[in-house]
């Protein structure tokens, strides 16, 4: 063999090895991305936190989801239940034709195209780097405008003024609020309160993670079972999809 | 044109009728105050009907300011002599109007300590951003189109002043339909027909309260109008009614055939209690019909008494209209899953979505009304608003038809 | 004289002068409660000395609430969360509530608007109170998929 095949050979395996080196590595990193990111790093966009919800593991009576949000971001009942905010709500469904019943909780789908994020004339409604939606309360005027263009009726106006917030939640009279996904614990790395009460009281309906991650559980469920989104017509890429509809 | 028995009123009279309109204000203020201080749980709107009789008044100030300055653009900018005359007061009820709007929108939200953020902070993509920038600039336009109407030496800048106006007009009333257009998750708003819309609506209500006002304003100046300006603005107030008419019915018919929206347009049309009775009762016959017959009849539209109450009735069937486009389109639930029944503690599902107005609302949305009219009543005792044709110039017969 | 149908400006002026003297004596007069108000604190000290706190801390806390919201990162050093924790008063576990509390006391003397507290609790978080809460990093969550439930919440602080 000349010494120029020899030389085309060397290169092609130091190619190929860089190669290697390069896919394998950012998977080496993805496992260590696992852990909490530190208090004082930002969030940024290689996350996308998502939830997928199960319906047919999803109990018509049951409200867990939905009570465990209430103790955990004080969103509590007052009497008025036409101006009460609801961060999450139970939803039961019947088809028309069929008669076949579903059950689903339905909350902010922190979708990728958020339309209350594009209508907030102050840019209140906004969207974390890793895909989660807010509302800076600091900057709502109270306009309800996004409330007007959710899809989802996802968000609620606080009619009234509150006491005794979670010092972790703050919230008050004149703004406009919507599932945080929990943001103050997944930023301690824990789980949204919904999915841990379900998980806890053994339902294992919803299931929370990183969409970005490949490997992650709700990665590899949505790319081996069929999933829909909620008013899919929209284009919106919701971040909460469910399976069973 | 009889200027014979023109008289200013007495001081009296302007002084009691300021008291009135202040007395409406305070009122407006203080049910703002009540709101504030309580939070919006002593309206009648809720997490379904988000925005209530409030932004009724709002939009309908707002979009009639835009269309009241039609009567100037008519003059500035197409050259009809006898709407030159009228300008100046077209342009006065604008400001007017759109700042009695404004002040009830910004009075109606959650956090309205908040206006300073709400000037500093600008989000590009949305729309209602983009409408604060379009009547802030609205104000500034028309003031500079009043100074070149009102000083004599800048009278040769108001046809460029007029055009600018007319043009921020036509944008300004585009936004404002288009923040309903662009909301695309609700069957009655997701149309790009709502802009076009709007601007016909406000030709239509703009032009019935310069109407009003114009008649008010000479009646108790003992001044009469001529037939002939009056026969040109009640045939130019039919077309609008009627273009207005039209729109109403491709909205409903695009909303039927090419969205396929038939259970909203039921809830509209047919079985939608409150929301039919005032579409069909206020809006269509009230509102249209009745007035159009009025402005069509060869004998009572050539008297102002009976062009007057049509051009109150075109009013009230444009509340009538805004109350069934902003309440009624928020009591019709959002369809999350088509084909599907569905209930929650949230109310999906639930049609319609109750909704009581309230004491307070009410008072702020007249509230806004009170201070346009104080503004304007103000203006026009001060300033020479009132509109003087100068008749030795129209009597010439080709001019008035110019 | 002056013709007395005319305005005297050099008399009015003097009034004038002398009204405002006498206001700004008195307003130097010192009034209970205020500036020498005790603070509430635990701990040895404070993010900064006092007099940069007085006039800076609404700028630290604003660029915080930034930080916080819009980008997640949760430094305690600068976060009203912080601040409360240290600084609510041993009598009604607040910093408002009454003209003796902390941030209330100094705001109220100098007639500034507190708007934190219409959203945020005036009062430190709680100690943990749910001893069947189950926490789960999402670390281990396989293996928590197969353990029960009821352990404690491992030091929320």
């Amino acid at each position: 063999m000349s010494s120029m095949d020899k030389n085309r050979r060397q290169l092609i395996g130091a190619g190929v090895a860089a190669a290697a080196g390069l896919v394998i590595a950012p998977g080496v990193t993805l496992l260590d991305l696992a852990h909490a990111r530190p208090a004082d790093q930002a969030a940024d966009g290689t996350k996308r936190w998502g939830m997928l919800v199960d319906t047919n593991k999803c109990a018509s009576g049951c409200n867990d989801c939905v009570s465990a949000c209430g103790k955990e971001n004080g969103v509590v009942s007052t009497g008025h239940p036409e101006t009460d905010p609801q961060w999450i709500r139970k939803v039961e469904l019947k088809e028309i034709k069929s008669g076949k019943t579903h059950s689903l909780p339905m909350m902010c789908q922190h979708c990728a195209e958020p339309p209350c994020v594009d209508v907030c004339p102050t840019g209140a409604s906004f969207k974390r780097a890793d895909g989660i939606v807010l509302v800076d309360r600091h900057i709502c005027i109270g306009c309800r405008y996004c409330m007007m263009a959710c899809p989802y009726k996802a968000r609620s106006f606080v009619h009234e003024e509150l006491h005794d917030q979670n010092p972790e939640v703050p919230r008050g009279k004149g703004c406009v609020e919507g599932c945080t996904l929990c943001v103050h614990r997944i930023d301690k790395d824990q789980l949204p309160a919904c999915v841990e009460a379900c998980k806890a009281a053994g339902h294992e309906a919803i299931l929370f993670g990183d969409l970005n991650d490949a490997n992650s559980e709700i990665a590899k469920r949505i790319a081996t079972y069929a999933s829909t989104q909620v008013r899919a017509d929209l284009n919106l890429n919701t971040g909460v999809r469910y399976q069973g509809i | 044109m009889n200027f014979e028995n023109f008289h200013r009123i007495e001081e009296r009279v302007f002084y009691a009728l300021v008291a009135v309109l202040g007395l409406i204000v305070l009122l407006g203020a203080g049910a703002w105050h009540y709101m504030e201080e309580h939070g919006h749980i002593v309206t009648g709107m809720s997490n379904q009907i988000v925005w209530g009789i409030p932004h009724v008044f709002a939009i309908f100030l707002i979009v009639a300011a835009s269309g009241v300055l039609n009567v100037a653009s008519i003059g500035s900018v197409f050259g009809k002599t006898v709407y030159k005359a009228r300008a100046p007061l077209s342009g006065l009820m604008a400001l007017a109007m759109l700042g009695g709007g404004l002040a009830v929108l910004m009075l109606d939200l959650g956090r309205s300590d908040r206006l300073i953020v709400a000037m500093t902070h600008f989000n590009a993509t949305s729309i209602f951003a983009w409408n604060i920038v379009l009547y802030s600039g609205f104000f500034s336009i028309v003031a500079v189109y009043l100074w070149t109407m009102m000083e004599r030496r800048m009278n040769g800048y108001s046809k460029y002043a007029g055009f600018a106006a007319f043009i921020w007009r036509l944008i300004l009333t585009t936004g404002t339909g288009s923040i309903f257009g662009f909301l695309v998750a609700r069957q009655a708003y997701d149309a790009a027909l709502l802009a076009p819309m709007f601007i016909v609506m406000s030709f239509s209500y703009g032009l019935a309260v310069f109407i009003v006002v114009q008649f008010v304003m000479y009646r108790w100046n003992g001044i009469n109008l001529d037939p002939a300006i009056l026969r040109r603005i009640k045939n130019l107030l039919a077309v609008f009614v009627s273009s207005v008419l039209y729109f109403t019915v491709v909205y409903h018919m695009t909303n039927l055939y090419f969205a396929k929206q038939t259970d909203f347009e039921r809830f509209i049309l047919l079985d939608g209690g409150i929301y039919t009775s005032l579409f069909w009762i206020g809006q269509i016959i009230i509102g249209s019909v009745i007035p159009l017959a009025i402005l069509f009849h060869p004998q009572l539209s050539k008297r102002c008494n009976a062009v007057f109450p049509a051009a109150l009735m075109i009013i009230l069937g444009g509340f009538c209209q805004l109350y069934v486009f902003i309440i009624g389109g928020q009591a019709f639930p959002l369809n999350l899953f088509p084909g599907m029944e569905v209930t929650s503690s949230f109310f999906d599902g639930r049609t319609p979505h109750p909704y009581t107005p309230s004491l307070p609302e009410f008072l702020l949305g007249l509230g806004g009304i009170g201070v346009a009219f104080l503004i304007a009543s103000i203006a026009v005792r001060v300033l020479p608003f009132l509109p003087q044709d100068d008749f030795s110039h129209l009597n010439k017969a080709e001019n008035i038809t110019d | 004289m002056n013709n007395p149908a005319t305005f005297n400006w050099k008399i009015a002026l003097k009034w004038l002068g002398a009204a405002f003297t006498a206001v700004m004596l008195l307003a130097g007069a010192p009034i209970s409660g205020a500036g020498e108000h005790k603070i509430d604190a635990k701990g040895d000290k404070c993010v900064s000395d006092t007099d940069f706190m007085r006039r800076n801390h609404m700028t630290l806390l604003k660029h915080q609430r930034d930080d916080t919201m819009r980008k997640g990162i949760r430094t305690t050093q600068n976060s009203l969360k912080g601040c409360i924790e240290c600084h609510a008063s041993p009598k009604n576990n607040s910093v408002i509530g009454t003209n003796e509390n902390f941030c209330q006391g100094c705001h109220s003397y100098a007639a500034v608007k507190l708007d934190c507290f219409e959203c945020h609790s005036s009062k430190p978080k709680a100690a943990s109170v749910a001893p069947h809460v189950v926490v789960q990093t999402r670390t281990n969550e396989a293996a928590q998929l197969q353990a029960s439930a009821a352990n404690t919440v491992e030091g929320s602080k």
